[in-house]
């Protein structure tokens, strides 16, 4: 058992756990910070394979932004657990079930199928990777000549998640004071300013009955 | 013993069932269902990455680097809509989510 493979059983063993403590945490904070070491240990597994840009992709875009995305909103929302946690092991045993047959009837099927094939295409081939050629440098030759349009549809896919989630999350607060420029650019002068016309000498008032006035005051005293 | 493409396919299996499992546990909370799938994910990405390796082609690889980008744009979104859903009924708990319910 040499080094790499010691090293595969301990990536994969935190890699497990972590991956249990996501799905029985209590706090959804814990979970989400096991998640972070459970796509940490997956990027120190794809390290292992090979595969060193998408093993910092991973870490880069997956553990600094979505999993701090997750953990903003996580943060954000006052979530009561324990209305969620009831009822938590209810369904337990049909989800173990369930979970074992799964994962034993696809670990016979691969481990059966792929235990010595592989290893005889890579003898069949030769070297997979040219040494002198790094990682990064195939698959960003690979993306910007073959895969050129699906990048570029997945650029368009980054957009439109962008522009979806702020469209979903706006709202206007009712107690700021804004200014609509559409309305402001459109106002004439017309709207702000009316001359109305009034005439310079008012016609004479008739004088009030003044006794009236002065005989109602005399009934209040 | 050496890692054959059989270690790194069971590793993905077994994520993938514990992901199974986590859906099937927290059915109430949304944060740890959108959680579940992002393992689910990563499994499926790990099987992508072992065969890319063991079949010695790069295009296996690529379609990691797009299923990372779909990720990405999914959670980015369904965070939204939990954040919106939370602002109106003030709890994620998926049993309430019924208004549609005929």
């Amino acid at each position: 058992m040499d080094v790499k493979t010691g090293f595969f059983y301990l990536f994969s063993t935190v890699l497990l756990f972590a991956a249990f403590r996501v799905i029985t945490a209590r706090n959804p904070v814990h979970a989400v910070l096991y998640l972070m070491l459970a796509f940490s240990q997956a990027a120190a597994v794809w390290l292992l394979l090979r595969a060193e840009f998408l093993a910092i992709t991973l870490v880069l875009v997956y553990l600094g932004a979505v999993m701090v995305l997750f953990l903003f909103v996580v943060m954000m929302l006052d979530v009561d657990v324990d209305s969620l946690r009831r009822g938590f092991w209810k369904h337990f045993p049909l989800a173990a079930i369930i979970g074992v047959v799964i994962a034993l009837e696809m670990i016979y099927v691969l481990m059966g199928g792929f235990r010595d094939a592989p290893q005889a295409v890579v003898a069949a081939t030769g070297v997979p990777v040219p040494n002198d050629l790094s990682n990064t440098k195939l698959l960003g030759k690979l993306l910007y000549t073959e895969y050129l349009f699906p990048l570029e549809i997945a650029a368009v896919i980054l957009l439109v998640a962008m522009i979806s989630a702020i469209a979903l999350t706006l709202r206007q607060r009712k107690d700021t004071k804004f200014v609509d420029p559409s309305a402001q650019v459109r106002v004439r002068a017309r709207d702000r300013l009316s001359v109305v016309k009034v005439t310079a000498t008012k016609p004479p008032v008739p004088p009030q009955p003044a006794p009236d006035a002065a005989a109602s005051v005399e009934k209040k005293a | 013993m050496t890692l054959t493409l059989g270690h790194f396919l069971s590793l993905g299996a077994m994520l993938f069932a514990l992901a199974v499992i986590g859906i099937f546990l927290n059915r109430k909370n949304l944060i740890v269902l959108l959680m579940a799938i992002e393992l689910m994910l990563l499994a499926v990405n790990m099987n992508f990455v072992a065969f890319s390796h063991y079949l010695g082609d790069l295009h296996g690889q690529v379609f990691v680097f797009f299923i990372l980008t779909v990720a990405a744009a999914e959670s980015a979104i369904g965070l939204a809509i939990l954040v919106l859903l939370f602002r109106n009924k003030s709890s994620i708990n998926v049993d309430e989510l019924n208004t549609l319910k005929g």
